[in-house]
């Protein structure tokens, strides 16, 4: 097997795509987080402000997502097979809400009509907190393990299989981490009575994480062991969860001193740490199976070959610098509070 | 129905909608990118103005290409399973050069593109164009190349058995440049060019018929009619390769394209036909060794025909397959008579008052979207019974794991919000066009005014 500074490349590729999931929920969860709190705003003129502040750059936070599907599709082919096909149900809401989300984007001030854009409103509203909700449920059921059988058969067990407790626990979660997100990314672009406001939300928003996040540890505890193992082997691991228990208890004090800009970047490290947990958690795994163990996916035995995947970190190395520099040119170009424009949404 | 025969409906349906939108946003770049350019160059607001009301629908088409185009990114994952364990160490390479190399680029500009105009000097804003157009440029590059890997596979070794079985890469470079991708590319590339340049077209034909924006329209309608005349004469010769092409690598896919049955046997051309396969003849109106002079430059030479390959080798749908090349060849005619005639009347100097010639460029914008859908289902149908060519059927290549419930609720999922969005597409395009290219109507432009004033100015 091949390596680079002495790790592997399906290692190294697992890196590559968990970066890639992480900066996507980063970067749309402030979107769907924004989204999320959208119809707390009364006034027309609020709400598109809020809608501009993401204007500009949620088509191009989405592209994480694309590119991080690319990734999955090509690093470990088994896994985005058998993964998406036996999540089939809530892969496409996923996709449906996706469309819907965008078209509420792009269509909403096309009319002037007030039902109109009331409509658009709700529809964007919900998509996005439907979103949020279905990218916890997924990653619950990573966690968790489902019931692959052999010759990666899935034993569907009913239309709605993916919606258990424990799904439901992290869909809620994830929700309230990227309203908390989006809240803060809000007083980063809002001015005057809509920034006092959303000071207010954001209070609520803190709440409703803590809360969530504490229901989800303790039961992450209690009824998922397979999952505390790396941790017990390695005790220096420890080291994330406190991390990430300092990073959330970050984000209310700094908020509390008006340091938003700051609270925007340790919402952001929250995020990524709680990925970083699961990857210490599951990896080398890749997905669990309830039914036996050895009909697990790892990285092994579900990647592409080295062949491949050597290409393609060749690729990515390529585009990385490519990414980052147009991702960072189009934030300049906006950055700021929101102006609206003819060109406005 | 079984879940195989929903998995195909559902991926030809999802995948032709996501199709109605991309070419348009590859051709409207290049006009975009021309218009602006001109701007820069000669500094008239006219180009300015084009290229922001340009700009405005562009973006509607490109949304929802984008939107589509997800849905067809997972689908591989949910729908294809096994086919995606199969091809991933080839096609997801494919696909995530796309991400990184195209899309991002795309979309990364697509903020200053639509929302720069007051925000950054002109350079840099023909700069985000250039980089919008460049990136869907790049987009049909890769998943072409993936498309047309499945269509001649190469560059590849094949691992494993049964639902393990893989094909691995064993050279980039020739999976890259598999027999039939740049023929292909060059020939979706242009397919796209004509898509935007006729929509361009119709429009000003339109708005010059009814004598509204008249000065504005001209200019616009005389840059696409170039655009159109060059491309749709390219279009010719890059079908003419994809053509050749076919016949050595998929020589069954090429017989079904004529409907020729014989073994071995000279081939006729059809211009118009009607297949029966029960009793291997085609009704319609031939040049009679035609396909052999298209091929070997000679009428007698024998070409390869259905009959050659054993029952399961053959495509299914040979009626089907034979009519949709014949309509995308049909368009590709009457595209190429279309410009050349308004080439013709344009140096005559008639362009503008030649009523009929204007009002059928209205609506000849149907006509390169038809032809893009007729060819991809002509390619993809004469594929069958393969998913990869002579490698894996697909009847072994769809989910195991899906049910067909399952399928059938999201396609009819799918068929609304796609109904939903192609009814507020075509609302929103009317109301754009409509509105015009102005902002507010500071000049008037209505015909008797507008008559008026030039009288006032002579
Ligand atoms: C890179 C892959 C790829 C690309 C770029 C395309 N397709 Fe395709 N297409 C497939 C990969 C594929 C496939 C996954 O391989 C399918 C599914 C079942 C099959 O036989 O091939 C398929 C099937 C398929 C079918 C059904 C054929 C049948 O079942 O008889 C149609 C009508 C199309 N496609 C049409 C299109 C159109 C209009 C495209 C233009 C964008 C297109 N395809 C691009
Ligand atoms: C089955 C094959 C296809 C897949 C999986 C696919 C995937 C995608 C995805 C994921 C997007 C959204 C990208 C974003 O977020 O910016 C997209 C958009 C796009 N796709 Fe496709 N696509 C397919 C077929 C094609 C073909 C055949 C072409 C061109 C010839 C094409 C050209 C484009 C372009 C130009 C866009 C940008 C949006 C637009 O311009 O409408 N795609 N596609
Ligand atoms: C003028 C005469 C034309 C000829 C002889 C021709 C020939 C061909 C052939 C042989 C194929 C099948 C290629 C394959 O399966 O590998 C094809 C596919 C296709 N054609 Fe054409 N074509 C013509 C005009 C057009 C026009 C005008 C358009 C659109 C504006 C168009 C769009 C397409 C598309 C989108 C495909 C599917 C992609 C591909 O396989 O390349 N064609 N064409």
């Amino acid at each position: 097997m091949e390596t680079l500074f002495g790790i592997d490349y399906p290692t190294l590729w697992f890196l590559v795509v968990g970066g890639l999931f992480s900066g996507y929920a980063i970067l749309d969860g402030f979107d769907f987080g924004a989204g999320a709190w959208h119809l707390f705003f009364k006034k027309e003129e609020n709400r598109r402000i809020a809608l501009n502040a993401i204007g500009p750059v949620w088509d191009g936070n989405e592209v994480w997502l694309v590119i991080g599907g690319g990734a999955l599709f090509a690093g470990f082919p088994v896994m985005y097979a058998t993964f998406l096909s036996s999540m089939y149900v809530p892969f496409m809401l996923f996709l449906v809400f996706i469309i819907f989300r965008a078209i509420a984007i792009e269509f909403r001030g096309k009319e002037p009509m007030k039902w109109w854009r009331q409509t658009w409103d709700v529809c964007y509203s919900v998509s996005s907190i439907t979103l949020a909700f279905l990218l916890g449920v997924v990653l619950g059921n990573v966690i968790q393990g489902i019931a692959i059988g052999p010759e990666y058969s899935y034993e569907e067990a009913g239309f709605f299989e993916f919606l258990n407790p424990y799904a439901l626990i992290t869909g809620v979660t994830t929700l309230s981490l990227f309203m908390t997100h989006g809240a803060i990314y809000l007083l980063l672009k809002t001015e005057g009575r809509l920034f006092a406001k959303m000071k207010f939300l954001l209070r609520g928003g803190i709440i409703f994480f803590i809360i969530s996040f504490t229901v989800m540890s303790i039961y992450t505890l209690l009824f998922i062991p397979h999952l505390t193992d790396d941790f017990k082997e390695t005790p220096i691991l420890f080291i994330v969860p406190i991390l990430t228990f300092l990073s959330v208890a970050n984000v209310p004090r700094l908020a509390n001193k008006k340091k938003y800009g700051q609270a925007f970047a340790f919402t952001s490290l929250t995020i990524s740490l709680l990925l970083v947990q699961v990857a210490i958690e599951v990896y080398p795994k890749l997905l669990f199976s309830t039914v036996d163990p050895m009909y697990d996916l790892d990285i092994y035995n579900s990647a592409a070959s080295d062949k491949s995947l050597g290409m393609m970190l060749i690729m990515v190395a390529i585009g990385t610098p490519l990414v980052l520099s147009y991702t960072f040119f189009v934030y300049k170009t906006f950055s700021g509070k929101v102006q609206l424009d003819e060109t406005s949404y | 129905m079984d879940t195989e025969i929903l998995a195909r409906i559902q991926f030809a349906f999802t995948i032709a909608f996501h199709y109605i939108y991309p070419p348009l946003s590859i051709g409207l770049g290049l006009i975009m990118v021309i218009f602006e350019s001109l701007y820069i160059r000669t500094k008239n607001e006219k180009y300015h103005t084009l290229a922001k009301f340009w700009t405005k629908i562009f973006a509607l088409t490109f949304g929802i290409g984008v939107v589509t185009g997800i849905v067809m990114e997972f689908e591989f994952g949910t729908n294809w399973a096994t086919y995606s364990r199969y091809v991933g160490d080839v096609f997801g390479s494919a696909l995530a050069a796309e991400g990184i190399f195209a899309f991002a680029l795309e979309s990364g500009f697509l903020g200053v593109l639509l929302f720069g105009w007051n925000r950054v000097k002109p350079w840099v804003h023909l700069v985000s164009t250039m980089g919008v157009f460049f990136g869907s440029m790049f987009s049909a590059v890769w998943i072409v190349i993936a498309n047309s890997w499945q269509q001649t596979p190469a560059g590849y070794h094949v691992v494993g058995e049964g639902l393990n079985a893989r094909a691995e890469i064993t050279d980039f470079w020739a999976m890259v440049f598999n027999p039939s991708s740049v023929d292909r590319l060059s020939h979706v590339w242009l397919g796209a060019f004509l898509s935007g340049a006729f929509l361009v077209l119709s429009v000003h034909a339109y708005y010059l018929v009814k004598g509204r924006y008249v000065e504005i329209s001209k200019t616009a309608f005389k840059i696409a009619l170039v655009v159109a005349t060059i491309f749709s004469l390219g279009q010719l010769l890059t079908g003419h390769h994809s053509a050749d092409g076919v016949a050595i690598n998929q020589p069954a896919k090429l017989a079904a394209l004529e409907g020729h049955f014989e073994a071995e046997a000279a081939a006729d051309m059809y211009i118009l036909g009607w297949v029966n396969k029960e009793e291997q003849s085609v009704t319609g109106i031939k040049v009679p060794g035609g396909l052999s002079f298209l091929l070997h430059q000679d009428f007698e030479t024998p070409v390869t025909g259905l009959n050659a390959f054993p029952e399961d080798e053959r495509p299914p749908q040979v009626n089907a397959v034979f009519q949709f090349y014949h309509i995308m060849v049909a368009i590709g005619m009457t595209l190429i008579g279309l410009s050349l005639l308004g080439c013709f009347y344009w140096w005559k100097g008639k362009l503008f008052e030649t009523k009929w010639l204007l009002t059928a460029f209205i609506f000849a914008a149907l006509l390169p979207q038809i032809a893009n859908q007729a060819g991809w289902f002509a390619a993809e149908m004469g594929r069958q019974p393969w998913v990869v060519y002579g490698l894996l059927r697909t009847s072994e290549a769809f989910s195991q794991a899906v049910s067909a419930n399952q399928i059938m609720f999201s396609l009819i999922l799918f068929f609304f919000v796609y109904l939903l969005l192609f009814i507020l597409f075509v609302y929103l395009l009317d109301k754009k066009i409509k509105h015009g290219p102005y902002d507010e109507t500071l000049v008037d432009d209505r015909p008797n005014t507008q008559g008026i004033m030039d009288a006032i100015k002579a």
